[in-house]
């Protein structure tokens, strides 16, 4: 059952669709509203990153570096050192897939409260291609100290981290979609960096035992929470995790649905070495080893197409995860 | 004569610089490792930003106020920590733990390790950005009527010459020409030297003045080890605010001990002891121009 805390909308099959950058953007103004220090950069990606209505409010604020990426990110520490709060916004294959070095010792290492917003992250940017489909963004940006890593499940969450973002004054990775994708939290649904949300947890309906633990991030949290329904329809049980915080991992509540379920299924639109998956592997390996499968690109690039095919093509949707949860069950009861 | 500073302080400045010398080759030569051409080639430049033209409080290293000195090619801090540790930021003694465990004189300089410092650098290429940024970031407090003191202070940013084979430098060069940063100086160590031999035989950078000019920047040439011709430099630039000025520094690597001047094989090894007890001599006696040396 849905978990009534998260105070998901209350029809699952009929969600509104947007795109998180989206909520980036009404995120940046709200910020920006918030607090003068806020400012914006952008390496000329302005209407396709939504940083426009930032811009159009806060023109002294918004500063155009051009075609330029380590330069953004290093003007960037020179502000943050300086005590502004700058928003970096580029496509995340350019940033921070680019000028990661410059993260790594400029924001990261100098540690200044840099927000990198990457773009046009995962295979649903689409007809773009391989070249445009950032799929290792999470991996370079988890391997920071000091980093922290949030990937918003929907447009709302996006905004909501975005605003969280400007307080944390931490070095802090922002990842955004570029296509449409379900809006299934509400402004109502809580969210606090670093902390989990169990989104549906068939325990608290006083339900049989679960038999899985799905922990996801980013927008493929829809089509786990549909498999969900379906698998319960067949008498399998799933916990759905959003865990929007990769980094620092929400590590009770991901040990708590390891020891709960005893198995667990990550989700993830990115590649599965080095990202969400990664990161749960190596907290359960250490604390409560359980049988786990892995949604994301199993080691290859995406291609062009429509989101749907593209999904399709690399292993993301519905039926995939309905698999996984199949194949875990046989593991954990082998 | 210079409008700027006075016979004497210029005096009183060569003479620090020469001890800032000694005390670069004393703790390389304790580290073991580490850089000496450039801050032996920068010792007079250094000396002079921070006995005479910061605005700087080595009691108070967060002043808001400050002038910030941002060194971009982290690999030449020895000069930095000396120049820091002679104008009181910290005891002449902690100089010796250069490089070592648990020390506050990281073998690239980290920000947040040591006050004073401003950024944390050595990867090439990425301090003009960052100065950019405080400098950008000050002129934009200015505006919006902010007591940040972003009016008070000019933005210094240090950068090799080798280093300006990074693509982020002229990244950077384009962001401060079009914004018109004049509370930004740069000063280029053009040593001619780099780690693989000589800049113009690695990646030609001539004509370096072109380009910057190219970039929309207002370009000086000084004599790196005139310190007088280096303060004018340095106030002729406070006088451009149309657009930010790149000080063109020549300067000789391992300047002050003629056998390692000009040798490109002292970019990044420090002296033996042996060789330290020479170099030191050198520097004490001028090489050779004075017999007994001073202590």
């Amino acid at each position: 059952m849905i978990n009534s805390d998260a105070k998901l909308i209350t029809d699952l099959s009929n969600p509104e669709m947007m795109p998180t950058r989206d909520g980036y953007g009404k995120g940046l103004v709200a910020a920006g509203e918030k607090d003068e220090r806020v400012v914006v950069l952008c390496a000329d990606l302005t209407e396709s990153t939504r940083v426009e209505a930032f811009k159009d409010k806060f023109p002294e604020r918004f500063i155009e570096v051009g075609v330029a990426e380590q330069s953004l990110v290093t003007v960037a520490s020179g502000l943050a050192n300086y005590g502004k709060i700058p928003f970096i916004s580029s496509y995340a294959v350019f940033s921070p897939g680019r000028n990661w070095e410059q993260i790594r010792t400029t924001v990261a290492l100098n540690n200044v409260p840099v927000k990198i917003a990457g773009h046009h992250a995962g295979i649903s940017v689409g007809p773009d291609g391989a070249t445009h489909q950032a799929l290792e963004d999470i991996a370079l940006m988890r391997v920071l100290p000091n980093m922290i890593v949030v990937v918003p499940c929907d447009v709302i969450e996006a905004e909501k981290a975005t605003i969280a973002s400007a307080n944390n004054a931490k070095p802090t990775y922002l990842r955004f979609g570029r296509d449409k994708s379900a809006v299934f939290t509400t402004p109502e649904t809580p969210f606090e960096i670093g902390k989990a949300i169990v989104l549906r947890d068939p325990a608290s309906a006083g339900q049989v035992a679960n038999d899985v633990a799905i922990v996801g991030c980013g927008m493929l949290l829809y089509n786990a929470l549909v498999a969900a329904e379906e698998l319960s329809r067949e008498g399998i049980e799933c916990m759905v995790i959003n865990s929007h915080t990769v980094k620092p991992l929400d590590g009770k509540t991901i040990i708590e649905a390891a020891q709960k379920t005893g198995a667990v299924v990550s989700v993830e639109e990115h590649q599965i070495a080095g990202g969400l998956g990664s990161a749960i592997a190596e907290l359960l390996a250490k604390n409560y080893p359980v049988p786990q499968e892995f949604i994301g690109l199993q080691d290859r690039f995406g291609e062009s197409g429509t989101t749907e095919e593209l999904i399709k093509a690399c292993g993301l949707g519905v039926t995939h995860i309905k698999d996984a949860v199949k194949k875990v069950i046989a593991r954990k009861n082998k | 004569m210079s409008n700027y500073i006075s016979e004497n302080k210029i005096e009183e400045l060569e003479i620090k610089a020469n001890e800032a010398r000694e005390l670069v080759i004393e703790m390389l030569t304790e580290a073991g490792s580490g850089h000496t051409a450039g801050p032996m080639g920068m010792a007079d430049i250094f000396t002079a930003l921070y006995f005479h033209v910061l605005n700087h409080d080595p009691k108070n290293p967060d002043w808001a106020e400050r002038d910030r000195l941002i060194l971009s090619n982290g690999h030449i801090c020895p000069i930095r920590y000396v120049s820091m540790a002679m104008s009181g930021y910290f005891p002449i003694e902690e100089l010796k733990t250069l490089r070592k465990f648990g020390s506050r004189l990281q073998g690239h300089p980290e920000r947040e390790r040591l006050p004073g410092l401003e950024t944390t650098s050595g990867p090439l290429g990425e301090g003009l950005g960052q100065a950019a940024g405080i400098a950008y970031g000050a002129r934009m407090s200015v505006k919006g009527g902010s007591a940040s003191g972003g009016d008070k202070f000019r933005v210094y940013v240090i950068m090799g010459d080798g280093e300006q084979d990074e693509g982020n430098v002229w990244e950077s060069a384009m962001f401060v020409g079009k914004n018109k940063l004049s509370n930004l100086t740069a000063i280029i160590d053009r040593n001619n030297i780099q780690i693989d031999g000589m800049t113009e035989d690695i990646m030609p950078l001539e004509s370096l003045r072109a380009k910057y000019e190219a970039f929309n920047w207002h370009v000086l040439e000084v004599d790196g080890h005139n310190i007088e011709a280096f303060v004018d430099a340095i106030e002729e630039a406070k006088a451009i605010y149309e657009k930010p000025t790149v000080i063109i520094a020549h300067t000789i690597p391992g300047k002050g001990i003629p056998e390692i001047e000009f040798d490109y094989t002292w970019h990044g090894k420090p002296p033996k002891p042996e060789e330290a007890k020479k170099f030191l001599h050198e520097l004490r006696t001028l090489g050779g121009k004075i017999k007994s040396e001073h202590q």
